[in-house]
C-alpha cells in the first residue's frame, strides 16, 4: 500500500507546472482578437462569429455566463480581459452602464441603422435585436385574434392562465412597462387581477405555456416570441413542435393601443475593453444587413435594423409595431415591478 | 520543543484551505456593507416570510424521503442477502451522477399531461380529452420534493450503510444474546448506533435541497435561494442577494452546529470494531420484495430519468450525430474535476490528520470552518470569490510591477480559479469522511510509529494514509462526481472558450432545445458511473470478507 502516498507526491509535482499554466490566461494578447462576454447563448451566434473572424480575421474567444457577468467584469477591473459584453435583457444593459462597466460606441453605423426610440441615449449598449412579449391563446378553444395585455386580468380568463415566474425579467420587463405608462397603482391592480386568472402557480418557462395549452391545464399566457419560432421550426424535437402548433398568437399592445411590448438584446463595450477597436467592429459588424438577418434568424428574433428580411415564421406572427415607452423607462421601473410582484404574492 | 514546532508548522498548513474558504465569506461581506438595508423592510414583509416555509417545508421533505429511501435501501442490503443484492449494492449510488435539476427537467417530460405516461394512462383507459384526467402537477410543492428527495438520497445510503458495516461485532451479538433480533435488533441497536452516520447523510442532502436553485424554481418552489436570485437578478441588487445569502448562511451554520452537538449526544462510541456481516438469507416473496424496495429508489432517481434521457440524446444523435465539441466538454469535465478533486482531498486529508494529531478548540475551528463552502449556493460563493481573487491579483501584479515585470498572470478568469472554487465548495467532503473515518484507527498505532521515531509525515503518509485509503477513496468520488455536475460556479468563473458537459447542458437548456443538451448531460451521468463503479468494485476487492469499508461520509 506503500505506493500511495508516493503515487500522491508524484501527482503533486505533476500538478504544479500544470497549474502555473492555467494561472496565466493573459500572458499573450496577440491584437487581432476581440473576448466577448455573453448572457445570450453564444452557440446560437456561433456561425455569424465564425463569418466574423473570416471577414476580419479577428479571432472571437467566448465566455457564456448568465447571472454573474457584470459582477465578473467588476470585479476584473481595469485587467478585464472583455471586449464586449453581450446580454439578452434590456434591464441587464442598463445595469452594466450604471455600474460604470461600459464605455461610449459613437459609430456612424448604430446612429444611421438603429431608431433613436430602441437606443441608449448615451450610447453606452447598443441595441442589436428584439423580441416580442406575446399572448399565447389555444387555436381551439379561443376563437380571439386580437388582445391587449391588460385584457389577460378580465375575470373571463379565470383559471386559464398560464406564466413563468412574475419575478422572471421577461415578465418584470412587461410589468415596468405598464408602471410607465399607467402607474404603479393601476399595475398592482392589475397585477393582483391577473393573479386571479392563473391556472396553476407560475413556474417553468415560456414554452411551458405553449404546452399546458396543448395540456388543456390552461388558455392563454404570455411567451416570448421567439419560443414560438423555435417550438415551430423543429429545433427543439417533434415534441415542441406539437405545443407550437397548440396555439395561436397574438401581438398584443396595451390598452392605449400604441404598440407590443419588446425587449432586447443588444451590447456594450466594456470599459476596460484592451481591444475597444475590435469590439465596436464586432458590433458594427453585428448591425450590418446580413449579419442582422442571419443574427435574428438564428433565434427567431426580430432584427433592429429597418428593412431586414423577417424569419417566415416570424414574419406569419404579424406587423411589429414596436410600444413606445422608452426601454430605459422600462428598466428604470423594474424594481419597483418586481417588489409588486413579491406585495401581491403572484408567484405564491 | 521541535514536537511543538512542528505542530505549529502543521496547523498553518491545516490553516491555508480552511482560510481560504473564509474568502468567498468575506467577498460576500464586503458586497452586502456596499448596500444598505431599505430592502429589508419589504423583504421580511412579502419575501421572506413564505421563503422561510416554503424553505423548511422543502428541506423537511426532502430529507423525509431521503431517510426512508436512504436508511431502508441501506438497512436491506447490509442485514439481508436476497436476488441482486450485490448489484443494487453499488448501483443505489447511481442517482449522484445525475444534477438534480436535470432529474426535475425530465420529470416534467415525463409526468406532463401530455407526456408518455399520461398519454399511456389515457390510452389504457380509452379516454381521448387530455382534460378529463387530471393529476397532481409536479410543479409543485411535493413535486420539487419527490425528486430531491430520489436524486439525493445517495447520500443518505452512502453514510448509513457504512454506520451498518462498521457496528462492532460484540453489541450485535450482546443484543442478539439478549433475545433480540430481526427489526428489534434494527430498531433498537444498529439504526440508533447508525443515527451520527444518517444525520451526516441527511444535513448534506439538506444543504444540496438549500443550495439549489435550476430544479426548485423550475418547479416553481421559492425558496430563500430563490430570493437571493431574484434579488440579485431582477432587482438588480446584488448587494441585497449577499446581505440574504449571509442570513442564510448563519442560519445553515446554526443548524449545521446543532446537528453536531445532536450526533455528539448520540455517539454512542461503538465505532472500532469489525463485523462480518451476518446477513439473513430471504427468499421467495420476501426476497422478492426486498430487491423491489431497493429497486424503486434507484428507479425513481436514476433509471426514469436516464432512460428518458437516452431516449432524447439517441433522437438527437440519430439526426446530427454527436456534438462536435463533445471531447472538449469530455476532456475540460474531467481534467478540473481531477485536478479539483486531489487538491481537495489532499487539503482535507491535511485538516484531518492536523486535528487528530494536535486536537483541541482550534483544529475543531478549522473542521467546522471548512463546511462553510458547503453550506453556500454555488453561485454565491462564485460571485463572493471573484472580489477576493481580484485583490490577490491585484497584489500580485503590484508586486511584480516593483520587480519591472510587465505580462502578469491573473488567478480570475483562469482555470486555477475554478480549480479554487470547487475546492472551496466540497471540502467539507473529505474533511468529514477522514476525520470520521479516523475515528476508527486506535492512537496506540500513532504511540506506537512515534515511540520508533516516526515523523509526521512518515505517520501520516505511511501508515495513516493506508488505513484511510478506502475512506479517501470514497470521499474522491464523491468531490469528483460533484466537480464533474457543478454549473454555477462554474458558469461564472470559467476562462474564455472552455465549456465543460454541465454549462453545455446548460446552454442548451437555456436556449430551450433541450434534446441537445441530453447528449452531453448522459455524459455526465455516464462519466460520472466510471468512478463509481470502479470504487465500489476496488472496496469490495479490498475489504473482501473484512468489511472494512470506509464508505462513510463522516459522522461529525
Amino acid at each position: 500500500m506503500t505506493f500511495r502516498p508516493l503515487l500522491l507526491a508524484r501527482r503533486a509535482t505533476l500538478t504544479l507546472p500544470i497549474a502555473a499554466f492555467m494561472l496565466s490566461p493573459t500572458l499573450a494578447r496577440p491584437n487581432e482578437e476581440v473576448n466577448l462576454y455573453t448572457a445570450r447563448e453564444p452557440g446560437l451566434i456561433q456561425p455569424l462569429l465564425q463569418s466574423f473572424t473570416a471577414k476580419t480575421g479577428i479571432k472571437v474567444n467566448t465566455v457564456f455566463m448568465n447571472a454573474g457577468l457584470a459582477e465578473r467584469v467588476a470585479a476584473e477591473g481595469a485587467r478585464s480581459p472583455a471586449d464586449v459584453l453581450m446580454t439578452a435583457d434590456v434591464g441587464s444593459l442598463v445595469d452594466l452602464d450604471r455600474k460604470g462597466l461600459t464605455q461610449r460606441l459613437s459609430s456612424p453605423v448604430v446612429d444611421a441603422g438603429v431608431p433613436a426610440s430602441l437606443r441608449d441615449a448615451g450610447a453606452n449598449w447598443i441595441p442589436l435585436s428584439l423580441r416580442a412579449r406575446v399572448i399565447l391563446v389555444s387555436k381551439d378553444r379561443v376563437p380571439d385574434v386580437a388582445m391587449t395585455y391588460e385584457q389577460l386580468a378580465d375575470p373571463k380568463w379565470k383559471g386559464r392562465v398560464c406564466l413563468r415566474s412574475g419575478n422572471h425579467p421577461y415578465n418584470t420587463a412587461l410589468f415596468s412597462a405598464m408602471i410607465a405608462k399607467r402607474g404603479a397603482a393601476a399595475t398592482e391592480t392589475y397585477l393582483t387581477a391577473l393573479k386571479q386568472n392563473l391556472a396553476r402557480k407560475p413556474a417553468g418557462g415560456d414554452r411551458e405555456v405553449a404546452r399546458d395549452i396543448l395540456a388543456g391545464i390552461c388558455d392563454v399566457g404570455l411567451s416570448n416570441s421567439y419560443y414560438v419560432g423555435l417550438m415551430l421550426s423543429g429545433a427543439g424535437g417533434a415534441e415542441q413542435k406539437r405545443w407550437g402548433e397548440a396555439v395561436r398568437v397574438i401581438l398584443p399592445t396595451f390598452g392605449d393601443g400604441a404598440g407590443t411590448h419588446v425587449n432586447l438584446s443588444g451590447a456594450s463595450v466594456a470599459r476596460h475593453a484592451p481591444h475597444a477597436a475590435n469590439a465596436a467592429k464586432l458590433i458594427e459588424f453585428l448591425l450590418s444587413p446580413d449579419a442582422q438577418k442571419a443574427y435574428a434568424e438564428a433565434n427567431f428574433e426580430f432584427p433592429v435594423l429597418a428593412n431586414v428580411p423577417l424569419n417566415p415564421t416570424i414574419a406569419n406572427l404579424g406587423m411589429l409595431r414596436v410600444d413606445t415607452v422608452r426601454l430605459s423607462d422600462v428598466a428604470a421601473h423594474r424594481s419597483e415591478a418586481s417588489m409588486m410582484v413579491d406585495r401581491v404574492g403572484f408567484d405564491q | 520543543m521541535g514536537h511543538h514546532a512542528k505542530h505549529y508548522a502543521l496547523v498553518a498548513t491545516a490553516a491555508v484551505p480552511a482560510l481560504l474558504v473564509l474568502a468567498p465569506v468575506l467577498g460576500l461581506v464586503v458586497l452586502a456593507l456596499q448596500g444598505d438595508s431599505t430592502i429589508w423592510p419589504h423583504l421580511a414583509t412579502y419575501v421572506l416570510p413564505d421563503a422561510l416555509r416554503q424553505t423548511a417545508l422543502l428541506l423537511a421533505g426532502t430529507a423525509a424521503v431521503a431517510a426512508v429511501a436512504g436508511v431502508g435501501t441501506a438497512c436491506l442490503v447490509t442485514s439481508f442477502d436476497f436476488a441482486g443484492r450485490r448489484w443494487l449494492e453499488w448501483a443505489l449510488l447511481l442517482p449522484l451522477a445525475l444534477p438534480t435539476y436535470i432529474v426535475a427537467y425530465s420529470y416534467m417530460d415525463v409526468l406532463h399531461p401530455i407526456g408518455p405516461v399520461q398519454t399511456a394512462m389515457r390510452a389504457l383507459l380509452g379516454i381521448h380529452d387530455v382534460r378529463a384526467l387530471v393529476l397532481p402537477d409536479i410543479r409543485s410543492m411535493f413535486g420539487c420534493i419527490m425528486v430531491m428527495g430520489f436524486a439525493l438520497y445517495p447520500y443518505v445510503y452512502l453514510s448509513t450503510r457504512a454506520a451498518l458495516l462498521m457496528q462492532s461485532a460484540e453489541a450485535i451479538e450482546a443484543a442478539r444474546g439478549l433475545g433480540a433480533s430481526g427489526s428489534v435488533l434494527l430498531r433498537r441497536v444498529m439504526l440508533p448506533l447508525a443515527s451520527p452516520a444518517i444525520g451526516v447523510g441527511l444535513g448534506l442532502v439538506m444543504m444540496e435541497a438549500l443550495a439549489d436553485i435550476g430544479a426548485s424554481e423550475f418547479l416553481g418552489v421559492r425558496t430563500l435561494t430563490v430570493a437571493v436570485y431574484v434579488t440579485w437578478t431582477t432587482r438588480g441588487s446584488v448587494e441585497g442577494a449577499a446581505q440574504i445569502a449571509l442570513t442564510m448562511l448563519v442560519l445553515a451554520f446554526t443548524l449545521l452546529a446543532a446537528e453536531r452537538a445532536l450526533a455528539r449526544c448520540r455517539d454512542q462510541g461503538g465505532g472500532a470494531g469489525e463485523r462480518i456481516p451476518l446477513r439473513t438469507a430471504l427468499s421467495g416473496p420476501a426476497a422478492a420484495l426486498a430487491a423491489l424496495c431497493c429497486a424503486t429508489p434507484l428507479l425513481i432517481g436514476f433509471v426514469v430519468p436516464t432512460l428518458h434521457l437516452l431516449v432524447n440524446a439517441g433522437i438527437r444523435v440519430a439526426e446530427f450525430g454527436l456534438p462536435s465539441q463533445l471531447a472538449s466538454w469530455i476532456w475540460n469535465s474531467a481534467s478540473l474535476a481531477t485536478l479539483a478533486t486531489v487538491a481537495t482531498v489532499s487539503a482535507g486529508f491535511v485538516i484531518a490528520f492536523c486535528h487528530r494529531q494536535v486536537g483541541g478548540a482550534a483544529t475543531m475551528v478549522l473542521v467546522r470552518v471548512s463546511a462553510l463552502g458547503y453550506a453556500l449556493p454555488g453561485t454565491v460563493l462564485a460571485v463572493g470569490l471573484l472580489g477576493p481573487m481580484a485583490w490577490f491579483d491585484d497584489a500580485v501584479a503590484a508586486a511584480l510591477d516593483a520587480l519591472g515585470r510587465i505580462a502578469t498572470p491573473s488567478l480570475s478568469g483562469s482555470a486555477a480559479a475554478l480549480v479554487l472554487a470547487y475546492l472551496l465548495r466540497f471540502l467539507v467532503i473529505p474533511v468529514n469522511t477522514l476525520e470520521s473515518a479516523y475515528g476508527r484507527i486506535s492512537p496506540s498505532i500513532d504511540d506506537a510509529a512515534r515511540s520508533m521515531g516516526a515523523p509526521d509525515h512518515a505517520l501520516a503518509l505511511r501508515i495513516h494514509l493506508p488505513l484511510l485509503t478506502p475512506a479517501t477513496a470514497a470521499a474522491a468520488l464523491l468531490v469528483l462526481i460533484e466537480c464533474m455536475k457543478e454549473l454555477p460556479a462554474t458558469l461564472i468563473l470559467r476562462p474564455l472558450n472552455v465549456d465543460t458537459l454541465a454549462t453545455s447542458v446548460y446552454a442548451e437548456a437555456s436556449r430551450g432545445t433541450y434534446e441537445d443538451g441530453a447528449v452531453a448531460a448522459l455524459t455526465i451521468a455516464l462519466v460520472g458511473l466510471v468512478p463509481v463503479i470502479v470504487l465500489v468494485r476496488g472496496l469490495q476487492a479490498h475489504s473482501g470478507g473484512k468489511q472494512r469499508s470506509g464508505m462513510s461520509l463522516a459522522r461529525a
